[in-house]
């Protein structure tokens, strides 16, 4: 247990050193929905309906562009080697390794999220759907991510090959966040099945992921 | 270091062969490595040394035989990467290992000289402080068998007399070890295996 959360400690910490992550996903995030509100103009009708779509839709490719490096950093430096040595249960180092992912990019994300609301002119009652869709679903944006990066982690330049794995399998949590946040802001009945099914989609992936990305790390070692 | 912390762990490979890329790359590999012993692995460039290592490590499956260990969580591997993250400071990654290993690392850092650079980045140190630190994870792993790869590649003199006092202190402990290098090594008493092309 110790060890585990040591893990979810360096790899936070990692994140928010020069040259990690944390910091460009959020950019990122706050850039596209700035450039999106710019070009949307003051239509403010159309972009409350948008709102959230657009949202998620950043929150996503943000995550996307943040995990080329979960493992193949630590492949490069040799600390992989370390992390499997010392592993009981590889399966739980994976997860420690998406739990921090999902700490230093979706959780920062989501409290980034109230402000750039505001530009997307979600405000008040609105915001909390949203909020709550980004809770439930970005963990689960890391989980699979993080099985992308470990089956692509002896790749140099991975990003793409990483986009066409993970697209199919984020497009139900995109499709269930989304439509939750808006089904929220619109006082639609449909908003608690979305969660729900959001929900089940990042149990599921909390499952998959951390054995599915062990087996790849363990392809990956040589 | 206390007489408490006697290892007892054997090592056997048993007419190992390890492949990469669907290749093999050695085979008919037999050894024994038991408490208080070494052995040095020698061979040109691309004999397999490092693929052999990582299979004796337990980190490549082998392609045939087998590799037994009298007792689990006994192995630790140091490959020619030194396994510290760059913008960490060297007191931050003696500590990671530490909770890691579930052990201490003030001793491990005395024994290299790391506390002159304790507070500095991994990247910013020299080639040689980087190699320190990467040994020194040996020491904080408090592990029986050591499997290293070139432990003294980059080491001054200095600092290869250390690594080899270590050696022998851990082998005097019970310990055992297993090394590849291109460089001589006084290590007394180790069994020499020569891998050929």
């Amino acid at each position: 247990m110790n060890a585990l959360l040591a893990i979810i400690a360096r790899d936070i910490r990692l994140a928010f050193r020069a040259g990690g992550g944390a910091l460009q996903a959020v950019s990122f995030f706050a850039l596209t929905i700035v450039l999106f509100a710019l070009a949307v103009g003051p239509n403010l009708e159309l972009m409350s309906e948008i709102a959230a779509p657009v949202l998620w839709t950043a929150a996503l490719l943000a995550t996307l562009i943040s995990l080329e490096q979960i493992y193949r950093a630590d492949r490069e430096d040799g600390s992989l080697d370390v992390l499997v040595e010392t592993s009981s249960l590889l399966a739980l180092t994976a997860l420690a390794k998406a739990t921090a992912h999902w700490i230093s990019t979706g959780l920062l994300l989501t409290a980034a999220t109230p402000v750039l609301a505001l530009l997307l002119n979600i405000e008040g009652a609105a915001l909390w759907p949203l909020i709550l869709s980004l809770l439930i679903g970005a963990p689960g944006l890391s989980l699979i991510g993080s099985f992308a990066a470990a089956l692509t982690a002896a790749l140099p330049r991975a990003g793409l090959l990483i986009a066409i794995i993970v697209s199919p399998l984020y497009a139900p949590i995109l499709i269930f966040g989304a439509g939750a946040a808006s089904a929220g802001a619109a006082g639609d009945p449909q908003y608690s099945a979305n969660l729900a099914l959001l929900g089940a989609s990042s149990l599921f992936a909390a499952i998959f992921s951390p054995l599915a990305s062990a087996a790849a790390l363990r392809f990956n070692l040589d | 270091m206390s007489d408490a912390a006697q290892f007892n762990v054997t090592l056997t490979a048993r007419d190992l062969a390890v492949s990469r890329g669907g290749r093999v790359i050695v085979d008919g590999v037999n050894l024994v490595v038991g408490p208080g012993e070494a052995a040095v692995l020698r061979g040109p460039n691309g004999a397999g040394k490092t693929t052999l290592l990582r299979a004796l490590a337990g980190l490549l499956a082998p392609a045939s035989g087998e590799i037994t260990v009298s007792a689990e969580d006994a192995r630790i591997y140091c490959g020619v990467l030194n396994g510290g993250k760059p913008t960490l400071t060297v007191t931050e990654n003696l500590r990671f290992w530490a909770a890691l290993y579930g052990a201490s690392f003030g001793p491990a850092r005395a024994a290299f000289g790391l506390e002159p650079v304790e507070d500095r980045p991994m990247r910013e140190l020299s080639t040689g402080y980087q190699r320190r630190l990467g040994l020194a994870r040996l020491v904080v792993s408090g592990r029986a068998v050591w499997i290293v790869d070139e432990p003294t590649a980059g080491l001054d003199a200095a600092s290869t007399t250390a690594f080899e006092c270590l050696l022998a202190e851990h082998r005097a402990r019970g310990g055992a070890a297993i090394l590849a290098t291109h460089e001589p090594l006084d290590a007394p008493g180790a069994r020499t295996l020569e891998l050929e092309q």
